[in-house]
């Protein structure tokens, strides 16, 4: 890497944090600052990623000060994956709110702030979260990923009450309960941990012998994550949050925060004793209650956003199924499975929250019996929908069956075959829930004036659709994604 | 420049981007739409063509994409593939000048038609397919393209059939999905192989070759219809007649028939499969459907769900030669393949046009109706002499190499079936032609002329496949005949065995 | 079992005032008492962190967790800040609809 510039570690964290504090002082320039943000953030993680595939995980002690003392940061093929994901998703919901906040302007707020200030602090806030999910990816030890949740909290919170309305802002409050419990657990954890240890960096965590004191600080850290990345029963707070944000806003935090818990579980995974067998079953047990009670949960839901963030507590048990398939054997490979579902769900769902957010602007509510009443269809959000559904289902060949075919396979081979049954089920409570949509949308008896399809290309349409077609021919690129993931080989060298 | 290695990608690239096109395309510019849908079905036709022709001149085609380890993408151009592909891309040709004409003023074109080439690809990617792996993903393909083209009227009616159809063949695709992982965990290939690849796992877990069988001609059974998993397609009969068309002869109905014939041929291999004693059910289940069927059809009066019945009792013809493990027997099942596609398409684009004509939706309104659509009644007259089975036509020809395996294997109750069969399959369509041909007209039918609606672009296609159901039938054994090919196919898939 | 120290004492001490928070935080149902609850969970991990840096009496105490636990108060501060800013926005807005 050249002299002359910082390290492109730094850069991935400090870029979007300077971003956040240049947009809060000058809210007219805003989507001019955030836009050229992310563009120099992604070149960031470009660079990183050349690094990356030279010379497998790169770390860089901050101004000299290694571990334990000092903060430390290290990314290899996994952080570099999720890196680029959520600078991909940052980009297409950086466009998609430019739309957003620019029609809201004319129509008015329904009792909620005026857009302007919604226009003026969405930009900080999803900075700041970058600025928060970043730090969480190259994160080298427990307590750093402590203060860079809290700090994705706060910006999620944020955003969750954007929209002003009562239900939103009584929707935040309860997040950030729900949040900052978890975050105490996890420090409580922390804690603990350095009781037990004497240090908090993953590879110093890595020798550690295992006691039962250190279990249960483990166990306390997991519950505080499983909070924080909603896992059943514990996802109470999701559901409000994600459906009454406004779209983009609900597209960061179902596509990228709750993934911060699942990371963080994946670092612990890899470094150390945890989590045990048994701690696995859990995830498992709960994961198949998630998928289950968000799938009937979705299927009653009545307003179309909150199907999606009933289809994101199902989506998140999946992937706790995915990382518990193989048990304590199998992590070395499950990880990936998990990996490959949290990206797939990444994208799927950012595209499905903005497509679904584009498809209330335009019929003007989303109560999902009355879509086939609306005599106003917009296809092309429509369809990104649908392909975004298309991937959540898990159908080939998108990036969403490639996760679901890896978990299957690797549970089946660990003999697991009632992953195996779960997934199915899981697989066909999705398809129940989205058809509820998608026979809505095609549905055309009911209308009275005749059906003008709504043809015209607004700015906001493109980033769910491209999002959507990312979706699925990503899954055609598994390969290659896999091969990024292996870099610096995560979970030891692959069996 | 065209004669590249890629030649099935090629294939399978025309249609699918022709896709995105036709739905960008805005409705009312039907001409280019037309065009462009006739552009590249000719297209495609020219290139199988030409695929067909390299193929047999010894050039193999093999085009692989690395989805996963160990797990590609996989596209080639063995003879049977070749044969589906071909089936697929004359039918797609004769079937899009068909939807031309019949959705000439109707709504939704451009996602019609979109949708439409989804489908068509779909079915070319099943063809190719040269593992289960690629076959699941362009099976489920198929599943989502054709769903919209199902309830494409929007009334509660269409949406209620769509629903049905959607949940039997997502569960279709769910169990080829546990298939497909049962496959690779056990062998740990999905390749097509001729002889199968099951040989070592059956030696070592016969159960779970066995059970591995029945979940893969479950899942393949629901979109091939069987009974008791046929419950869709007549209820799928709300879809536009070029769809119906479309769904029971070539595409959906079809590709499971298809899985059929791969999963016992190259995925077991019909040795093994006999050894292990699985063809003997399915032979009995193909039998049961093929009489369920036939007496379904019977009492429809709807014109449309008493073709519906027939087809499921046809293509379990398939189904039933595939399982008689006789080579002869092969070459009927998979000759029917062909047929049953050649003479269905016809009887639905012909029942299409009654509907669309007259408003003839029901055989006790077909009196007469004969003389009002000479050539639509002309072609559905020799579809469905075909199908009863009279020589020289085409259907003569799948029963007569049915019966001969039948013979050759001692399975005598085969003849008493085929025979069974082909009295009902006249009983349910001899009292059309009747009515048709021979009843005096309502006074309603024989006042009105035929809409000006029912132009070229609606007649010329039923035509077209009628003498389609002729020719393969008189020509049996002329070169590049169905029949020539099919003995060739069935040549190496029993190695040697004729 | 080890005998008592003064860290243990502390540590326990913790662990007891983060429960107290917990049930508080779990059984109130005014927002404010839930934000306070939780304010009380954070001193309760503070106390915790703060024994785990005495581990070595009579050494001098390890600085990390120090550093850990200020942090850990100016992140809790901004938090409830939010908190409380939110929860000032929801009392004008229900009180606007009441009237």
């Amino acid at each position: 890497m050249s002299d002359n510039l910082p390290d492109p570690m730094i850069l991935v964290i400090l870029l979007p944090l300077f971003g956040t504090v240049a947009a809060f002082v000058l809210p007219r320039a805003a989507p001019v600052i955030g836009l050229a943000t992310l563009a120099a953030m992604t070149a960031a993680v470009v660079a990183l990623g050349r690094a990356v595939a030279q010379a497998g995980a790169v770390s860089l002690p901050l101004a000299g000060w290694g571990a334990p003392l000092g903060i430390e940061l290290r990314a290899d093929g996994l952080a570099l994956a999720m890196l680029a994901l959520t600078a991909l998703i940052g980009i297409a919901v950086g466009f998609g709110a430019l739309g957003t906040f620019a029609r809201a302007r004319t129509s008015a707020g329904d009792g909620g702030q005026p857009t302007s200030r919604q226009r003026a602090f969405f930009w900080p806030l999803c900075l700041l979260l970058l600025t928060g999910m970043n730090g969480v990816y190259l994160g080298a030890d427990l307590f750093n990923l402590y203060v860079m949740i809290e700090v994705i909290s706060l910006a999620a919170v944020g955003l969750t009450v954007l929209g002003g309305t009562v239900t939103a802002l009584r929707a935040g409050l309860a997040y950030m309960y729900a949040s900052l419990l978890g975050a105490l657990m996890m420090l409580l954890g922390v804690g603990f941990i350095y009781l037990q240890a004497g240090r908090l960096d993953f590879e110093g965590l890595a020798g550690v012998q295992p006691t039962p004191a250190l279990s249960a600080a483990f166990a306390l850290i997991f519950v505080g994550l499983a909070l924080k990345a909603a896992l059943f029963p514990l996802h109470f707070w999701l559901p409000d949050a994600h459906a009454n944000a406004t779209a983009p806003a609900s597209a960061l935090l179902s596509a990228l925060v709750v993934k911060a818990g699942l990371y963080i579980l994946l670092r612990l995974a890899e470094a150390g004793p945890f989590p045990g067998e048994t701690l696995l079953k859990l995830m498992g047990i709960l994961g198949t209650g998630a998928v289950i009670w968000g799938g009937v949960q979705a299927l009653r839901a009545d307003r179309l956003k909150l199907m999606v963030a009933w289809s994101t507590v199902a989506q998140i048990g999946l992937i706790f199924i995915a990382l518990a398939r193989g048990g304590a054997d199998g992590l070395s490979d499950s990880w990936r499975a998990a990996t490959l579902l949290i990206l797939a769900h990444a994208l799927a769902k950012a595209a499905m929250f903005l497509a679904a957010g584009r498809i209330k602007e335009v019929i003007g509510h989303d109560r999902i019996r009355e879509f086939d009443r609306s005599p106003v269809r917009p296809t092309l959000a429509q369809f990104a929908f649908a392909l975004a559904a298309v991937s959540l289902i898990g159908l080939p060949p998108s990036l969403g069956f490639i996760g679901k075919w890896s978990l299957m396979d690797g549970a089946m081979r660990a003999g697991n075959w009632h992953w195996v049954a779960v997934t199915m089920i899981a697989t066909l409570l999705s398809v129940a829930y989205f058809s509820r949509a998608l026979t809505g949308f095609l549905r055309f008896d009911r209308v009275r004036a005749p059906v003008t399809e709504h043809r015209g290309w607004a700015l906001a349409d493109a980033p769910p659709f491209m999002l959507a077609l990312l979706a699925i021919g990503l899954g055609l690129a598994a390969a290659p994604i896999l091969v990024i993931l292996e870099f610096g080989q995560p979970f030891g060298v692959s069996p | 420049m065209i004669d590249t290695p890629l030649l099935p990608l090629v294939i399978l690239l025309t249609s699918l981007s022709a896709a995105p096109v036709l739905f960008a395309l805005p409705e009312r510019k039907a001409r280019l739409r037309t065009a462009l849908n006739l552009a590249v079905a000719a297209l495609k036709v020219m290139l199988v063509i030409l695929l067909a022709w390299k193929a047999s001149q010894g050039v193999i085609y093999d085009v692989r994409l690395t989805v996963l380890p160990g797990l590609d993408l996989h596209l080639q151009a063995d003879p049977l593939a070749l044969m589906f592909v071909t089936l697929s891309a004359v039918l797609w040709l004769v079937t899009t000048i068909y939807s031309v004409g019949y959705l000439e003023h109707g709504p939704h074109r451009a996602r019609f038609f979109g949708f439409f080439s989804l489908c068509v690809a779909a079915t070319v990617g099943i063809a190719m397919a040269g593992n289960l792996f690629t076959f699941l993903l362009f099976y489920e393909l198929l599943t989502i393209a054709t769903y919209p083209l199902v309830i494409h009227n929007g009334t509660a009616a269409a949406l209620r059939a769509g629903r049905i159809y959607l949940i039997y063949t997502l569960a279709g695709g769910l169990m080829l999905l546990l298939g497909t992982l049962g496959l690779w965990g056990l062998a740990g290939t999905t390749d097509f192989v001729a002889g199968g690849v099951m040989a070592e796992v059956a030696a070592d877990r016969p159960g779970a070759a066995r059970a591995l069988f029945v979940v893969l001609i479950v899942a393949l059974g629901v979109k091939a219809a069987l009974v008791p998993l046929h419950g869709w397609l007549p209820v799928a009969m709300v879809a536009p007649a070029p769809v119906s068309a479309l769904l029971h002869a070539v595409a959906v109905v079809k590709a499971g028939a298809f899985g059929i014939v791969r999963v016992v041929y190259e995925v077991f291999g019909i040795d093994l499969a006999q050894s292990l004693g699985v063809t003997g059910p399915l032979a009995m289940l193909a039998a049961v459907t093929i009489l369920y069927g036939s007496i379904r059809a019977l009492s429809q009066d709807d014109i449309k769900a008493r073709l519906a019945y027939s087809t499921v009792s046809q293509v379990s013809y398939i189904a039933l030669g595939v399982a008689l493990a006789s080579p002869i027997a092969a070459i009927g099942a998979l000759a029917h393949l062909t047929h049953q596609g050649v003479m269905k398409i016809t009887m639905f684009m012909a029942a299409g046009n009654l509907a669309e004509g007259f408003g003839i939706k029901k055989v006790s309104q077909m009196d007469g109706i004969g003389r009002a659509m000479p050539g639509t009644m002309t072609a559905f007259t020799l579809a469905a002499l075909a199908m009863i089975g009279l020589p020289p036509f085409a259907g003569f020809i799948s029963k007569w190499y049915l019966a001969q395996g039948g013979l050759a294997e001692g399975h005598y109750w085969v003849i008493a079936l085929l025979l069974g069969s082909s009295l009902l399959n006249a009983a349910y369509f001899l009292p059309m032609l009747h009515r048709a041909w021979f009843c005096e007209p309502p006074e309603r039918v024989a006042q009105i002329p035929a809409r000006p609606r029912i132009d070229l672009w609606l007649t010329a296609p039923p035509i077209i496949t009628a003498g389609f159901v002729i020719t393969i039938g008189v020509l049996a054994n002329a070169p590049f005949s169905p029949l020539e090919w099919v003995r060739f196919i069935v040549d190496t898939e029993f190695d040697g065995g004729l | 079992m080890t005998e008592m120290t003064p860290a243990m004492i502390h540590g326990l001490a913790g662990i007891a005032v983060f429960g107290i928070g917990l049930m508080g935080a779990l059984a109130a149902t005014d927002r404010l008492r839930r934000l306070v609850a939780l304010k009380l969970c954070a001193v309760g991990a503070g106390f915790v962190l703060v024994a785990a840096a005495w581990r070595t009496p009579p050494a001098a105490p390890d600085p990390v967790p120090h550093a850990l636990v200020i942090t850990g108060i100016v992140v809790m501060i901004s938090a409830a800040a939010v908190a409380l800013a939110i929860i000032r926005r929801l009392h004008s807005l229900e009180a606007e609809t009441d009237e």
